[in-house]
């Protein structure tokens, strides 16, 4: 099969507009003969929902929490970004497009990266029309912050909740569409299969986790919204339910997964406390503008820190990038704060953390103006590690973040299963090998509100309304799959816990396939993974039964996607030898230790197509083609 | 630390349910509270026993989903929610009480998950401005004094998790309405239907059960977010208001 990626001819600035002309329109009395099931109510899904039901489409949405305003887009903090230019900063949409680009590194599209800076200025339009209270100025006017990877300030935000006040925004449209009864809401409903049809997705099966009935829902189109597979690492910055099943059981059924090995870590998280540890905290990126990050120069040194002269302390970010000292992209500060701890100048009981010191910004600017800009923060650090970051230094350390790899999609966020598509986070599309920050909440929007009404219209024009029976022989068949994986994890009866599997393989995944990787690594990676796999479906236990609420049963499925899904970005990690954005290789460093990058060779998507249970998966290649921007070397020093 | 754990087992919905009391020999001042019920799951599932089972998910007190009243009081002693309190709020040896939130609008599913879909329910009935995606004016043509976009941030923080019902003796979810009213009738976006809004919120709110107001101030107490009864006041206004000059005549 070869990959399309269908992005229009033309110029670039012109590929979106001239897209949404050409593409077919179903008319407005035929849309509601047609149904669109959307799985997931993050900022994609609901967006994506509650669009379509406003256009007249039958939609069915889904989510696995009780509600859907809590899906994970929930917990974001720091903002999103467009390209409004109100600052007058000479923000355009063609810098926000080049500022993505080079921040992932040069390993996304131009064409997608291209439209999504075209459409981030109508999401804020939209946002603020819904009533979402956006930071603003005396004047009324709507403020901006300036994030990472840029030189302009085009981040807007609501305090530290952004993602809790876009989503609420959504999904109070949303609700307005669940009341005009377009949108069929299913909560506490876990999708665990792709139903295909006549080469068509057609449906979906799903477990109502309250009573554990396996039901399948038809449609004409199925879009899946269901968030990153960060939690393969057990530990991150993600939600506790975070999970890749939806995503796992499509690529199962034909859907190609893209760049699996594109991981984001976070370098402002708060360090690991115990094996007791269930998820890490992101403590926001802004800190970093006041904040100093160090470690003592000695091996070893278990002085306090204020008990550390300044002579013997180490602001390795500022000594070795001047230019952009603490402000680096989070991939480079990352990797540094790791090398520092490997070698043995790591801080705290376990010594995996680096000091991020706020003495100074309190000494120039009194403790009132820190308490001002980040008095929650502070607050928040100091609730969770006991400690008061206006005394002494913060203690942080990189944690997973974000994945910027995911289902392989189209122009059109088709996967390669016709009728199926991603959106969000669930798809690879836009940001190549490294995310910006507050781009993650403008690419879940504007895939929702501004390309999937029109794309998804393009293909159901073509398809006749006909509706297929959930009676028919591959929903049958798709649900006594499901049924058969149920009973068995319920049969196994083993003596280890699904945690205890997660937590180890979550382990290797860290230790081998996160901030740096090399072959031998990776490869040791692989056979554990292997070994873990087999004895999870030997020796996992589980209790109780399918009919009822289980929360180990819904664990275990997960983490059972997540045993195979490692395995996949452990061979993609291994496939691309070079070193770009959040993925590193050691043996391909320049000589001053930075990413090298190797565009003649590594310039494609690796989207990798599964061909059946404990078969190496085929690679297939899509090359990047750059014409609007000049490949370089990312620099920050 | 040593911690004699009361908690409440619930099979399903139809079970009477009732205390156990589980033994944690040995957690860490920090822990999270729902780290510790992480710990005790372990234990339990290893004897074969199933585990308790509680609503969580961002565990960074944003997400609304926990729920636990821990001796008596909804998130605990804490003004925060649930994961947000650690092990270092207790004392070694304390025995610790807890329940699911008790209301009759929020059915018990199992253990201390309950079902909260009725505030879903009262969103949908008014819960949001009327506009559908792709309007065209600009964000910065509807400018909003800093003061009063300030006052309904502060309302929309409201995370939805339902301890201002668990409460109030009277399981009212005033607090929870109010803090939806108010926000979208401060902003000039929301005012066009904010009539419409608070009669039908309120309707809402009465047909899932939650009970009226009696003004006692404990929704605001035990709010992880601190949001103000003021909404309260603001909503009676807007309610009063809106009945005077209603636009529509009930039947
Ligand atoms: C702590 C934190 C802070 C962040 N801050 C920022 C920020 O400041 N700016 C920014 O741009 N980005 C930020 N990000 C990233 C951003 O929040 C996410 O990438 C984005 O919200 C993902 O949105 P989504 O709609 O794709 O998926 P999600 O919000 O993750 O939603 C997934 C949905 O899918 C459902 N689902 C999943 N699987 C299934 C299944 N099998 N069956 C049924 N339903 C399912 C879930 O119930 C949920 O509704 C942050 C991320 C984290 C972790
Ligand atoms: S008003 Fe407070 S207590 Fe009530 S639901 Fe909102 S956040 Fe929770
Ligand atoms: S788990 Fe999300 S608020 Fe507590």
């Amino acid at each position: 099969m070869r990959l399309d990626s269908k992005i229009p001819d033309g110029q670039l600035a012109e590929k979106w507009y001239k897209h949404k002309f050409n593409v077919k329109l179903v008319n407005p009395a035929n849309k509601r003969k047609y149904d669109i099931i959307v799985v997931g109510t993050g900022l994609a899904g609901a967006s994506a929902a509650a669009s379509l039901a406003e256009l007249g489409y039958n939609v069915k949405a889904f989510c696995f929490q009780d509600s859907p305003r809590r899906a994970h887009s929930i917990a974001a903090q720091g903002g999103i970004n467009a390209a409004k230019n109100y600052q007058n900063d000479g923000d355009s949409v063609f810098r926000l497009f080049y500022d993505t680009i080079k921040g992932g590194d040069f390993r996304a599209r131009e064409g997608n990266v291209y439209r999504l800076a075209e459409v981030s200025t109508s999401i804020i339009d939209q946002c603020v029309a819904q009533g979402v209270p956006f930071a603003r100025e005396y004047g009324g006017l709507l403020s901006n912050r300036s994030f990472g990877g840029s030189q302009v300030s085009r981040t807007f935000y609501a305090r530290g909740q952004t993602g809790q006040q876009l989503l609420l925004g959504a999904y109070s449209a949303l609700s307005r569409q669940i009341s005009a009864g377009k949108v069929q809401m299913f909560t506490r409903s876990e999708m665990l299969d792709v139903v295909i049809v006549d080469g068509k997705a057609r449906g979906i099966v799903t477990r109502n986790m309250v009573s554990g009935k396996i039901e399948s829902h038809s449609a004409h189109a199925v879009l899946l919204c269901t968030g990153g597979y960060g939690n393969v690492f057990f530990l991150s910055t993600n939600a506790m339910g975070s999970n890749v099943t939806a995503a796992w059981r499509a690529h199962k059924k034909g859907a190609f997964f893209a760049n699996p090995c594109f991981t984001q870590i976070h370098p402002t998280c708060i360090p690991v406390s115990g094996d007791h540890q269930s998820k890490l905290t992101l403590m926001s990126e802004s800190l970093r503008n006041d904040g100093r990050v160090w470690v003592p120069k000695a091996k070893g040194d278990t002085r306090k820190p204020q008990d550390i002269p300044e002579a013997e302390r180490d602001y390795f970010l500022e000594r070795k990038y001047p230019a952009f000292g603490n402000l680096v992209p989070r991939d480079i500060a990352s990797r540094n704060a790791k090398q520092v701890c490997d070698e043995g100048r790591g801080v705290g009981t376990s010594g995996l953390a680096v000091y991020l010191d706020f003495a100074d910004a309190i000494k120039r600017d009194s403790k009132k103006v820190v308490e001002a800009k980040y008095g929650n923060l502070f607050d928040m650090y100091q609730q969770i590690t006991g400690e008061n970051p206006y005394e002494m230094p913060m203690r942080i350390y990189p944690a997973v973040h974000y994945t910027m790899g995911g289902l392989w999609v189209d122009y059109n966020l088709m996967t390669t299963v016709p009728g199926l598509y991603a959106l969000g986070e669930a798809n690879f599309s836009d940001h190549g090998a490294n995310r910006l920050g507050a781009s993650a909440l403008m690419q879940g929007l504007a895939d929702g509100y501004f390309v999937i009404p029109y794309t998804v219209g393009d293909y159901l024009a073509n398809m006749p309304a006909t509706k297929i029976g959930t009676d028919h022989a591959e929903f049958k068949k798709a649900e006594e799959n499901v049924k058969g994986q149920i009973k068995k994890l319920l049969s196994i009866n083993g003596t280890k816990t699904v945690d205890h599997f997660h937590k180890e393989m979550g382990k290797i995944m860290w230790d081998y396939c996160g901030m740096s990787r090399d072959e031998k690594g990776l490869t040791f990676a692989k056979k554990r993974m292997q070994e873990i796999r087999a004895e999870f479906w030997q020796n996992v236990k589980i209790t109780g039964t399918n009919e009822e609420l289980n929360i180990t049963l819904e664990k275990a499925m997960r983490v059972a996607d997540f045993l195979e899904l490692g395995e996949l970005m452990i061979d993609d990690a291994l496939n691309r030898e070079e070193s770009c954005g959040g993925h590193f290789r050691e043996e391909y460093q320049t000589p001053e230790g930075e990413a090298d990058r190797n565009d003649d060779k590594f310039a494609y998507v690796a989207a990798w197509e599964y061909t059946g249970d404990n078969k190496p998966e085929n690679l297939h290649k899509e090359e990047l083609v750059f014409e609007n921007v000049k490949l370089s070397k990312r620099s920050y020093k | 630390m040593k911690i004699t754990l009361k908690v409440w087992r619930q099979k399903n919905t139809q079970d009477k349910g009732k205390l156990v009391t589980y033994d944690i020999k040995d957690a860490s001042p920090d822990m999270s509270f729902l780290e510790m019920f992480d710990v005790l799951n372990e234990e339990l599932l290893i004897k074969g026993e199933d585990p308790i089972a509680f609503d969580h998910d961002c565990r960074e007190g944003i997400c609304g989903a926990c729920s636990m009243v821990i001796n008596g009081k909804p998130h605990g002693p804490l003004q925060t929610t649930t994961c947000q309190l650690h092990m270092r709020s207790f004392k070694d040896g304390d025995t610790i009480v807890v329940e699911p939130w008790r209301a009759k609008p929020f059915p018990v599913l199992k253990d201390l998950i309950v079902d909260r879909t009725a505030f879903d329910r009262i969103i949908q009935s008014g819960g949001y401005v009327s506009v559908n995606t792709g309007v065209t004016v600009d964000a910065n043509e509807i400018p909003i004094p800093k003061n009063i976009a300030d006052e309904a941030f502060d309302a929309a923080t409201c995370i939805g998790c339902g301890a201002c019902v668990a409460a109030c003796k009277n399981a009212s979810a005033m607090l929870f309405v109010s803090a939806k009213v108010s926000q979208l009738a401060m902003l000039p976006q929301g005012k066009a239907e904010s009539k419409r809004r608070v009669e039908n919120m309120v309707a809402t709110m009465d047909a899932e059960g939650f009970g009226a107001c009696t003004n006692t101030g404990a929704c605001e107490a035990e709010c992880p977010k601190q949001i103000s009864i003021t909404n309260i006041a603001r909503l009676n206004r807007e309610y009063l208001s809106s009945k005077l000059t209603s636009e529509y005549v009930e039947a």
